[in-house]
Order: C-alpha cells, then structure tokens, then sequence
C-alpha cells in the first residue's frame, strides 16, 4: 500500500502514526508543548476503529502507571509528555525497566530547569540517556530530527522495546513538536491479536502464573539480574546504534547535534563551507545506544569537534567519552528555549578552532 | 468424641476438617502471627476457586506488607509502585475488560501515597475491585503513623499519640468514595471472628459479580488488627480494634447499589 501525503505538527504525526501502528492504548496527560498529542487522539477516537484506548489520567504519574499496567498485559502501549512531566514519570520508567516492559515514552523538550519555558530545549539529555529514575538502567533513546521521523520512530520504538522488552524514549523537542512539515503515513496496521508468552492476561491450565514484578529482596539474586540488564544493554549498544553523517568525507572539523540541533548544523556546515572551513556533521539518530564507536574513529580524522545543543552542555560528555582525548572537544549551545542560529554556530567554531 | 491415636489417624481423608484452596500457593505467608492479612488472602482465593476465576483473575499487589502476595494466590499478578496500583489496574480493565481485575492495598498505600489515583480510578468509575486492609498503622516498614492512624494512637512516629492538631485527622477513605457516582458498591467488614470471616466473604463475593456487571468500582475495606505495629498480642489486638477502631469505623455497606 502507498505511503499517504500530509502536512501535520510533529505532536499529530506521532499521535496519527500510534493509531496506524495498531497501538492499543495511550495514556497521557496535557502539557505545552506536547497537548496536541492527545487532543489529536481524543478527535480521532481510534476506540471505534482500531479499538485503542486513550484515557486522560488524572496525572503524569498515573499515566505511566497506566502504562506499566497495560505493557505488562503484553499490550502496545505509550504515554507522551514534556519535561516537567517526564520528571513525575520517572517513578514509573524505573519500575517499567525493572520489570522489563516495553512501551514507549515521547518526551516533547521544553527548558528548565523547574517550571522553565514552554519554548524548545534539549536539556532532558542526561535524563533520558543515563537512565533518569533511580536504579541502574537505561532506555532505548530515539531523537528524531523531523515530523516525518517523529512519525517513523512511533513502529521502531515499539519494535526494539518489544526485540529488548525494554522501554523506549523518544526525545524530541517543542520545535520538531510544534512545527509543520509534509510527512508520508504508512498504512494502517491491525492491532497484534497475540500477546508475548510472559504477559498477565489471565492464567490458563497449560501455563504457570505470570507474575510481573522488579522486586527481589535477595541481593545474589537482584545481582544477578542486574547482570542481565547490563548483558541486555551490551547487545543493544553492539546492533542498534543509528546516526546519519553529513559531509563527513572530507572534514576537519565535526558538529555533533541530534534533533532540532542537527537541523540547524546542517546549514552551518553549508555556511562554514562557503567560507572555506571544512565541516561536516553527525547527527546521532539513537542517543542510547550512542555512536561511540563511529565519533571515535572520526576523531581520528578531524582536528576538533563541537557539540552542538540547547542545553548547557550535556550530549558533550559522551562526546568527549568517545573521542577519548584524541582531539579537542567543545560544547556549544543556546538555552532557556532559545534555538541556536547556524551562524551562531559558525562564529562558535571559529572561535573555538581557527581563532577569531 | 473422637480419641486420635497419633498423627496417621488425624491425617486420614474423613478426618479433615479444612484444607488449603486450590488457589493459594504452598508458599509460605510472610505475615506476622494473628494479622488479619492471611485470613484476608484466604477468602479471596477461596472466591476466585469457587466463582471459577482462576483464568480470568489478573491481581495487582501494593507496596506494603502484601507486596509479596504474588507469592500466595496462583494467578497472574502484576506488583506495582507503592500507591500506583488503581492506576495499574485501570490500564488491565481497559485493555482487557473481560478480565476480573482488582487491587489489593493497605491503608499507607491506598490513603496516604495513593489517594490521587484511588479517587480517580473511583470517580471514572473503572470496573476493578479494590480491596482495602485498614490497620491504621504502616506494618512493613516498622509501625509509623498512618493517614488512618486513629486520634492519640501511639506509632513511632506518633510516639506520644497522634495529635490532631499538627497531624490531621484520620482519613475515612470508604466513605469518600461511597460519595462518587462512580463507585458502585463500598462495604467495611473485618475478619477477627469467623463471623466476620464469614461477612466479609459475602461481601467479596457480592463485588466480584457486580463488577461483572461493569457499572462501576467496587471497594471492600477489611479492618484488621496489626498486633507486631500495635505492639499487642492477637487476641488484645482485637479486642483493641473492636474497642477502638469500630467505633471510628463502623462496619457495614456504605454504598449499595440500587436494585
């Protein structure tokens, strides 16, 4: 079937690209800059097509319990939030991981710290990335660039938490959120008729009780499983890794952005170019597993790199882990919700590397 | 009357006189001696057997003494986060509403830290059962205050009573949500006779097939006593509860429907 042409918000893409994936439930809460998610599934009612619930919860809270509850019956579920409300989740995210379920998470950034701004940031970094609640885990971090990944990434989400059984977050902003592009659909989907072998529905004669729990008072025994995870999390930086490189070939100098960053990036690499300093960019389409392996071996080809985000500096870190001291590394960003201009971008770099 | 000769007589076939359910595992129940929890665990599982549910049952345990109840009743069960449970159990009913889906939560975890999401499952009106031990104390973590704690009740963190003053009053949960259109049956009962045993019984059996009927939230609160919190023996935890607990929480239906 032919992929159907729209022009939608990036918040409508996810919420149209749900019902078309066959999820079966979402559970949210309103928040700017993410509210149009939910609105858009309240005006579809996919209940009387797809059959997919959308409940309101009385709470963020609430909400990612409600996932929890429904992941575990084995079912597609999600909840879609922004950063104040991707704070009161991280209760249930940490339950979520420990009871390895999978589900999928979108958090639309705005700047904060606190209340913050409404406006776009990327200053969820470290939250989404080095776990977030408490407990040694991680999520599976998407960080789409455009309405038509924010679409996109709703199947692969559920695809690699279903493959890991392990929740997954896409991290986006309140720019690829609010803005508009043309975005390709795909065909709808029926809701899956089976459930994994592991999930509470109810238990037969042919089968033991289900039990879904990441409770184990016995250390040796949560040792163990802790062990697991790690094992999990191995594999998944070892085969999922996905990043996109933008006039790599020749570069010295390389812009690492994701997001709404990377958009920007591109047009400073255009723009460095035209004034004779090679640049180029990668943009790391999964946060984790992030691109290690690839920024190191660039850094063996460039004289420097600059990571390029709306936060205080946060993606940096793992930047300078990968490069491991082979070549300078800068942070270079706007905050507060302001998106960086390329030029800005441009002058940071040379002020960095060339020198005025 | 029968004289028993040793312990192959006692256990002959014709001399049993009460035996395990099908539905409670050969785990072994983690509860203090005389907590009403086990009798609690009991009943239910002796529902689940007799109404046949044992496929259809999907339970969600709290955070609190019966976190490990997963261990004792054989069906499926989903452990959630302390308070979250109405919540959890929500998102099951919706995304299988042919299923018999409850909680089971303690005064800590359905009062205090989980009073949001107990209101809100109720007043959506969401087709679970809750099941509610109320002992007026925190049991697991060691005999802190509870929102239910009764006025001047000693805990260790109300080490000289419970003042009212600086520590609120004790939260009457049924009764504020027997006020909600959404709940559909609300009943205080107690297991601390075989009277009672037998009451609360009939009561639970009542909200497993109302909420067949799928016309709203049925909420069983079961006063029980807490001898290990209460630092009291069985049989003065009872007595205590009877003395002290009825009179601010008298059993009875608060809700029932209108037939």
């Amino acid at each position: 079937m032919e992929k159907e042409l729209r022009l939608m918000k990036g918040n409508e893409a996810v919420a149209e690209a749900a019902i078309r994936a066959g999820v079966d439930g979402y559970f949210g809460y309103p928040i700017t800059p993410q509210s149009e998610i939910i609105e858009y599934l309240m005006d579809a009612n996919p209940a009387e097509t797809t059959g997919m619930v959308v409940l309101q919860a009385e709470s963020e809270i609430a909400a990612i319990n409600m996932v929890y509850g429904g992941a575990a019956c084995g079912k597609k579920v999600m909840t879609t939030s922004s950063s104040p409300g991707i704070s009161l989740k991280q209760e249930g995210i940490s339950y979520i991981a420990g009871a390895e379920l999978p589900c999928l998470i979108v958090n639309v950034v705005r700047g904060g710290p606190g209340l913050g701004t409404i406006q776009p940031a990327q200053s969820d970094y470290f939250q989404a990335t080095k776990g977030g609640g408490h407990g040694d885990y991680h999520l599976i971090v998407l960080a789409p660039a455009s309405v038509q990944e924010m679409a996109d990434f709703v199947e692969l989400s559920f695809d690699l938490a279903f493959k890991y059984r392990n929740p997954v977050m896409m991290l986006s902003d309140g720019a690829i959120g609010q803005m508009m592009e043309k975005v390709y659909l795909s065909p709808h989907k029926e809701r899956a008729k089976t459930v994994p072998e592991w999930a509470t529905t109810g238990k037969p004669t042919t089968r033991q009780r289900n039990i879904i729990t990441s409770l184990d008072l016995d250390p040796n025994r949560q040792e163990l499983f802790n062990r697991k995870l790690l094992a999990k999390y191995d594999e998944i930086r070892e085969k999922e890794v996905r990043f996109e490189e933008f006039q790599c070939e020749d570069a010295e100098y390389l812009l690492v952005a994701y997001g709404t960053s990377a958009r920007v990036c591109q047009k400073s690499v255009q723009l460095a170019r035209e004034q004779g300093i090679k640049a180029g960019l990668l943009r790391p389409i999964t946060l984790f597993p992030f691109p290690t392996k690839r920024i190191n071996e660039l850094a063996g080809k460039v004289k420097g790199m600059l990571s390029v985000e709306m936060s205080a500096g946060q993606m940096v870190e793992d930047v300078l882990l990968s490069v491991s001291g082979k070549v300078p590394v800068y942070h270079f960003g706007r905050m507060g919700g302001i998106v960086t201009t390329p030029e800005e971008v441009v002058e940071s770099l040379k002020s960095k590397f060339i020198g005025g | 009357m029968v004289q028993f000769t040793g312990i192959k007589e006692i256990i002959k076939p014709e001399n049993l006189v009460y035996k395990k359910t099908n539905i409670m595992t050969k785990n072994i129940l983690s509860y203090c001696p005389g907590c009403g929890h086990g009798t609690a665990h009991r009943i239910l599982a002796e529902i689940i057997d007799e109404e046949g549910l044992q496929s259809e049952a999907i339970g969600v345990s709290p955070v609190g003494c019966s976190v490990f109840m997963y261990y004792y009743l054989d069906i499926d069960w989903q452990e959630a986060a302390h308070g979250r449970a109405p919540a959890v159990a929500t998102a099951i009913k919706r995304l299988l509403p042919e299923k018999f889906v409850f909680t089971y939560q303690g005064d800590g975890d359905l009062a205090a830290i989980g009073t949001a999401e107990t209101i809100h499952a109720c007043n959506r009106g969401e087709n679970i059962l809750i099941i509610f031990i109320n002992n007026g104390i925190y049991g697991m973590t060691g005999g802190q205050m509870a929102p239910t704690t009764l006025p001047g009740m000693k805990s260790s963190t109300s080490p000289y009573g419970r003042d009212v003053k600086t520590m609120g009053n004790p939260i009457k949960m049924a009764d504020i949500i027997a006020s909600l259109p959404g709940s559909y049956y609300v009943t205080r009962q107690s297991v601390h006779t075989p009277a009672n045993v037998k009451k609360t019984k009939k009561a639970i059996r009542k909200a497993v097939q109302y909420q067949k009927l799928n016309k709203g939230t049925c909420l069983v609160e079961i006063l029980s006593n807490c001898p290990s919190g209460w630092k009291m023996t069985p049989v003065q935890s009872n007595k205590w509860m009877e003395e002290n607990m009825f009179p601010y929480y008298p059993l009875g239906d608060l809700k029932t429907p209108k037939e």
